[in-house]
């Protein structure tokens, strides 16, 4: 890639959510920000801008990130999945999201995105996580208003339906 | 909240990464993880003139072991390492710090040289290196050179790395036949900055403590193997005064000697149980 000058925007295009999108960003701009204001996909939500919330987790390449901590022109050319490409296209919510309106595992949903997407990568590992891993992979997100007990509740069942189908 | 603009170039080979750095010296900044530089920069705490991205070099991407060492590479991950297959066998420390790192979300970008780079006095993995005697490789455009964690940690966010260098790898000792290890560590929240981490090594020859959140640096320092009870104690106590803590926002210089004195001592003797 050749040297990206500071101020000059350049094109960007990734497959979000398995479709292909493209906007102008310069080099500084976050990913974030390229999501919400260049492509309109504002389910991705901002709140700290310094890693530390959770809100803005999105999957690169399938790995849950910051996308506050990410320039828009490191997604370039790759894949970049939000919260948007969760549920069916007819509104059909995914296992996940489902089990989180079960269990009231949101209040306001300002962090449930962020929330989403980091158990779905942490959930696409393989393994059981028990209630302790389930606690420490939600400490990199901020809930102010449910509390995480809820969401602990739908990740366990998860997790117990996963189990049963394993061994069907 | 918004960065400070820069050039961003993603250099297709190390050479090319090292030269871009040795033309804009101090005005560039390396970018691997990103998990601290980009708060950073967000916070306008730094304005480099270009930001060089080494995060997507195979070159740098590795984790392999060589001559008693796990080399670690600039451009692999934190979970990377955690999810190494030799980890508990070859580096029982580092499986027991590495999940203390942020959270599973900071883990899946930031790098194990990035972290030893920004040389944060409360850091895991500058502690575990420096307990271990690992040490650092420095590459620059017209020299490499090997490091010791000793020589390159020299005070708070401050290391021998020279601005034309980037650390191209690290390299921490593979776990000693028979010694044990420990590792704990107090924060206000889990992945939180450490109030207090200690690392220990408990070998056949001799008890080896690093402590780390409390100066300006981790410190080591090594007890007679045998050491435990008052003695044990007693050494502890001297530790935690020379460290010289200082009171800050999140705890006070007199927590902080408790922490060194009650957290070691727990943490010196799970690692003698450890013992094999
Ligand atoms: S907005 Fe990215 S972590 Fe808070
Ligand atoms: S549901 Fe409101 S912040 Fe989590």
């Amino acid at each position: 890639m050749p040297r990206l000058k500071a101020g000059e925007k350049s094109r960007i295009s990734f497959k979000l959510n398995g479709r292909k999108v493209s906007g102008d960003a310069e080099p500084r701009l976050l990913l974030a920000d390229f999501l919400r204001h260049e492509i309109g996909a504002t389910g991705t939500h901002v709140g700290c801008e310094h890693g530390v919330c959770g809100a803005c987790t999105v999957r690169l390449d399938g790995v849950a990130i910051r996308s506050c901590l990410t320039l828009a022109v490191q997604a370039n050319g790759r894949r970049v999945d939000t919260v948007e490409g969760l549920a069916e296209e007819d509104g059909t919510l995914s296992r996940l999201q489902a089990a989180f309106r079960r269990n009231h595992a949101l209040q306001c949903g300002f962090c449930t995105p962020g929330i989403l997407m980091s158990l779905e990568d942490f959930l696409a590992r393989g393994g059981e996580p028990d209630e302790g891993e389930i606690r420490e992979m939600l400490s990199g997100h901020l809930c102010r208003c449910t509390g995480y007990s809820g969401m602990v509740r739908a990740v366990l069942e998860i997790v117990e339906e996963m189990h049963e189908e394993q061994n069907a | 909240m918004k960065p400070a603009p820069f050039d961003y170039i993603a250099p297709e080979s190390v050479e090319e990464a090292l030269a871009v750095l040795a033309e804009a010296g101090e005005d560039a900044r390396i970018l691997a993880g990103g998990q601290t530089l980009s708060p950073m920069l967000n916070m306008r705490l730094v304005e480099p003139a270009v930001l060089i991205d080494i995060s997507r070099l195979p070159a740098l991407d590795y984790i392999r072991r060589k001559n008693g060492h796990i080399e670690i590479g600039a451009a692999a991950t934190q979970n990377a390492l955690e999810n190494w297959p030799e980890l508990a066998a070859q580096a029982p420390l580092l499986a027991q710090a590495l999940p203390h790192i942020g959270h599973f979300q900071t883990r899946n970008r930031g790098t194990v040289c990035g972290s030893l780079a920004f040389a944060d006095p409360s850091a895991e993995l500058p502690l575990c290196l420096a307990l271990l005697g690992g040490e650092v490789v420095l590459q620059s455009a017209s020299r490499q050179r090997v490091v010791k964690a000793a020589d390159f940690q020299l005070g708070m966010l401050s290391t021998a790395r020279e601005a034309d260098e980037i650390i191209s790898a690290a390299r921490f000792p593979v776990a000693e036949a028979g010694a044990g290890y420990g590792f704990a560590e107090m924060a206000l929240r889990h992945g939180d900055f450490a109030l207090a981490a200690i690392a220990v090594k408990a070998g056949k020859t001799g008890v080896r403590i690093a402590i780390g959140g409390v100066a300006d640096r981790p410190m080591v320092r090594n007890f007679p193997a045998g050491i435990e009870g008052a003695a044990l104690d007693d050494a502890l106590n001297d530790l935690a005064w020379d460290l010289a803590a200082a009171d800050d926002p999140h705890a006070t210089a007199r927590y902080r000697r408790e922490l060194v004195r009650r957290l070691g001592r727990k943490t010196v003797e799970e690692a003698k149980s450890c013992r094999v």
